[in-house]
């Protein structure tokens, strides 16, 4: 396998508030490779989400929120640089397009003027350049009439086309690694695919990897190739799509799949749709052993509940999994391939 | 755009009708009334008085005069100051652009200190600038401004002789750099308060902004700090500002009143004072309507200002 | 906002003794009364608003002089001239012994205005906000209508033409300065006209009075009394304001803003004219205005708990 563009190494997050220390994120380690899509998988508050905005340094500054360990591009640690420093990655070599396209947009200036400004900031290039450019990156996602459209304001388009926009807004710098925090959970369901459709497209023709926050397992096997699971700020089980989705040995990925509603069971219809009871501990009540032992189904007192489990490999193809029991479970989806 | 037009228009003429029936009632129901000018003259009977009552319309019913001087108003006849015979309304057009120069100088100076302060005690939030920044603005809304102005003289003119004590140019010299000297002094104090409110809104606002998603894209795209300050911070915040200005203007205006006593600035405040002084009661009466007619055009052009500088808010 | 006083009423008499003790306790661990306590600049502003009432109301008996006793001999004497603290006035009057006493009449002045205007912009915000419709509509108008123009014209054409005694005053102050405090009680009625409880008394026929008094302004008493610290604060500036321009108190009466209306003309010969009562002002209002930023931190319903 090729150098990867990103690699994370022992990744911790804590927020600081109140006097109070809080650590969300544990030691997380990942590495992205050029081209590729990974899924980072997890009900909200399993800090999927901060760790993405780690990875582009939008977490609150200093003294509010302390970030360790590295995240490597190219050879520099994105954690040691200067905040004008990072901006110059910002654009041209991560890019980011994030949940609530109603939100992310300024609804004051035009959306041309927004598309040519992340432009404006890294290239030399004259009115005319910036304006062709606006135009072609408005084509290629999709938006018809996009010399009327570049004069619109954001207010004046629907969610689908303000995704678009911030999506058109991202690619505009052709960036190494694309990060989509949960692009189309704002969005109707026909529209979601539309997005999908878009977003793997534009990546087969620009050869950018992905980095694709999501919830929603359906949304993983639509477009990722390496799936990893969260689950209270640690990865709990990571490896290609089959692997994951097909032999899950966590049994929260086992949870997480079983909810998700399929077409093949519409109309027949096998009893309510699987959910795992309980909720996402918070960051600073983690519970002893295994965070998710309370929740878990296969939990066996005197074990789970005593030390926290390795990322190790099991299952075949063998891939890492953070469970006590992996060894001794042979789980199968519940809901059958 | 023609419905907001008209409505606006009604919505103010029916707070101006409300202000100059307040400003009627008070002035015509006062215990000395507008005759009081004549009482103290010596040699005058009662019988004179009525016969000047009886000329004037003083005798008819209330709400007859108040018509009548409506009618009279609204047909750009505002009266005669009792002083000196001439027109009301060229009375108040001959003070307008003292008042104006002070104001709109002023105003500025506000603006963009009150910007600044509000915008980086956001930006540095509970930092120490942040809390001298807040606990300035509230020592400065409990200054009384005439005073200000006072210590304001005693410092700069009298005991350092840098700035004229008061007035609006040096008889003989009425070049541009004189009037400039002049005004420093009243509109920095003038501005003092409005710094104050100024600045405590836009902070507000600005937190506000600061945290909305777009900031957050904005720094997404790798732009430089100013730029995400200027055209994604300041730009949004400033939009409820304008609103802000023109609730700001009577405060302004009053603000004005004292200053203009202060400095012998030769404005409308001044000629309020004098009026009063006077018992001039058309002049009083015209002063009070033009403050109302400014302060509706005020809150008017800031309503047309808040939907040019959002384009989500359409007029109608 | 619970009220520890009305704990003792219901007890017998015997047991009032202990029950008011408790009753105390209980309110000095009040988390609204402890967070109003910890925040510095309303402490000060307290601490200073009692020194200053206190000098106001008990100095003047301490003083050598009286405010009114004119000594020819010592005009224009600087502050520290023997007794004279503060210095004399143009008279020889001491300025320390003015400076109390009309203390006592301006802050009595700013204090009973903002008792009044508060009373009448609490029934105006109730009725327009409680009944809604035209009566809304109507009174917010006429409350738009005093705020668009500065009142300090109108207070001013009031003064001059009535006979401004310390009365007069605080009652022109009081009506050209209820519209904020009218404003915040509509918006505040507004918001709670819908609640379930009020829903509720509506259902068992409670009168409306009963609803507005007993129901909806127990409610509503946390932003009405932060306005009410801010109001004394600005009726004391305007008191000062009117009786510079002199149609506020008359001399030979002493208040803060008249001891200011001849100082600009000796402003070069003594200064401590402007300076003294102006620093008087300055103190008192500064203080009413951080008491009312910390009773609003203290009583803001989202910052508790």
């Amino acid at each position: 396998m090729s150098d990867p563009i990103l690699s994370v190494r022992n990744l911790t997050i804590r927020f600081k508030g109140d006097g109070r220390e809080t650590q969300v994120v544990h030691g997380v380690d990942f590495d992205i490779h050029p081209g590729e899509t990974l899924a980072l998988v997890g009900e909200s508050g399993s800090g999927k989400s901060v760790t993405s905005f780690a990875l582009m340094r939008l977490l609150p500054e200093a003294p509010r929120c302390r970030i360790d360990g590295q995240i490597r591009m190219g050879g520099t640690d994105l954690l040691a640089l200067t905040e004008p420093q990072m901006a110059a990655y910002r654009g041209p070599r991560i890019a980011m397009i994030f949940q609530e396209p109603l939100t992310s947009l300024n609804p004051v200036h035009r959306v041309g003027d927004q598309i040519a400004e992340a432009i404006r900031f890294h290239r030399k290039m004259d009115r005319t350049a910036i304006r062709a450019r606006v135009l072609e990156l408005l084509r290629m996602v999709g938006i018809p009439d996009p010399e009327r459209r570049m004069m619109a304001y954001p207010h004046e388009m629907s969610g689908g086309m303000r995704q678009r926009v911030v999506i058109a807004m991202a690619l505009a710098l052709e960036p190494e690694l694309l990060i989509a925090d949960e692009p189309t959970t704002a969005l109707d369901v026909t529209v979601q695919a539309q997005i999908l459709d878009l977003l793997r497209d534009l990546q087969k023709r620009t050869g950018m990897a992905m980095l694709f926050i999501t919830h929603d397992f359906g949304v993983v096997a639509e477009i990722a190739e390496r799936v990893m699971v969260m689950y209270s700020g640690r990865i709990v089980e990571e490896g290609s799509l089959g692997a994951v989705l097909e032999r899950p040995r966590m049994p929260y990925t086992s949870g997480l799949l079983a909810s998700v509603p399929r077409f093949e069971d519409a109309g027949q219809s096998k009893g309510p749709l699987g959910t795992i009871e309980g909720f996402v501990p918070s960051p600073d009540k983690l519970p002893a052993g295994c965070s998710f032992h309370p929740r878990c189904p296969q939990f066996r007192p005197g074990l789970c509940d005593q030390r926290m489990p390795e990322l190790l490999p099991h299952g075949r193809p063998a891939h890492p999994v953070r469970c006590l029991r992996a060894p001794d479970l042979s789980l199968v989806p519940e809901v059958p391939a | 755009m023609l419905r907001f037009l008209v409505n606006r228009i009604l919505q103010g003429c029916v707070l101006i009708l409300i202000v100059s029936m307040i400003g009627f009632a008070v002035i015509n129901l006062a215990p000395g009334g507008p005759l009081s000018q004549y009482a103290m003259t010596p040699g005058m009977s009662q019988a004179d008085l009525d016969r000047i009552a009886h000329q004037m319309g003083l005798d008819r019913p209330l709400p007859v005069q108040y018509l009548d001087w409506l009618g009279n108003m609204l047909t750009g006849d505002w009266g005669r100051s009792y002083r000196d015979q001439s027109p009301v309304l060229d009375v108040v057009w001959r003070h307008l652009g003292a008042t104006l120069l002070l104001m709109g100088t002023s105003t500025a100076i506000a603006i963009a200190l009150g910007t600044m302060v509000g915008v980086l005690g956001a930006l540095k939030r509970y930092s120490i600038f942040d809390y001298m920044a807040t606990v300035g603005a509230m020592i400065a809304l409990s200054i009384p401004t005439f005073w200000f102005g006072l210590v304001a003289i005693f410092i700069f003119s009298l005991e350092l002789g840098w700035l004229p004590a008061g007035s609006m140019y040096t008889v003989g010299d009425q070049s541009l750099g004189d009037y400039l000297i002049h005004l420093i002094m009243p509109s920095l104090v003038l501005a003092l308060v409005n710094v104050a409110i100024w600045s405590r809104y836009m902070r507000t606002a600005t937190l506000d902004v600061m945290h909305q998603d777009f900031v957050r894209t904005a720094r997404a795209k790798g732009l430089p700090r100013w730029r995400i300050v200027s055209a994604h911070i300041v730009r949004n915040a400033l939009i409820p500002m304008i609103t802000l200005a023109g609730l700001q203007l009577p405060t302004i205006i009053g603000g004005a009143l004292v200053t203009e006593t202060v400095f012998t600035w030769p404005g409308l405040g001044r000629l309020f004072i004098d009026s009063l002084g006077y018992n001039d009661y058309p002049v009083i009466m015209g002063l009070l309507m033009f403050s109302a007619i400014l302060t509706v055009i005020g809150n008017f052009l800031a309503d047309i200002g808040v939907a040019f500088a959002d384009p989500r808010i359409r007029l109608g | 906002m619970s009220n520890p006083q009305t704990a003792p009423l219901s007890s017998p008499a015997t047991t009032s003794v202990p029950t008011r003790t408790s009753a105390l306790r209980r309110f000095a661990r009040n988390p609204r009364l402890r967070k109003f306590m910890r925040h510095r600049l309303a402490m000060a502003g307290l601490v200073t608003i009692i020194v200053l009432t206190l000098a106001c109301f008990i100095g003047p008996y301490l003083l050598p002089y009286d405010e009114l006793y004119i000594d020819l001999r010592a005009r224009f004497s600087p502050p520290l001239t023997g007794a004279h603290i503060f210095g004399t006035d143009p008279l020889g009057r001491d300025i320390a012994a003015r400076l109390f006493s009309a203390g006592q009449i301006s802050l009595t002045v700013g204090f009973l205005a903002m008792v009044l205007s508060t009373l009448i912009g609490t029934a105006i915000g109730l009725v327009a906000g409680y009944f809604g419709g035209w009566s809304r509509v109507g009174l917010m108008r006429v409350t738009d209508a005093f705020l668009s123009f500065p009142s300090i014209f109108l207070m001013l054409t009031l003064a001059a033409f009535l006979r401004p005694s310390p009365t007069m005053i605080t009652l022109i102050i009081a009506v050209t300065s209820w519209m904020e405090v009218a404003r915040i009680v509509e918006a505040e009625v507004r918001g709670q006209a819908g609640r379930d409880f009020t829903i509720a008394a509506r259902m068992i026929g409670a009168p409306h009075w009963w609803i507005m008094f007993r129901e909806i302004l127990p409610n509503i008493m946390g932003p009405i009394i932060v306005a009410a610290t801010l109001t004394v604060a600005r009726a004391i500036l305007l008191e000062a304001y009117i009786s510079f321009l002199g149609y506020g108190i008359q001399p030979p009466l002493p208040s803060w803003g008249n001891m200011l209306n001849n100082a600009q003309q000796y402003l070069d010969s003594a200064p401590w004219l402007a300076i003294v009562p102006g620093v008087a002002i300055t103190l008192a209002v500064t203080s009413f205005n951080f008491i009312g930023d910390g009773l609003r931190d203290a009583l803001d319903a989202r910052s508790v708990n």
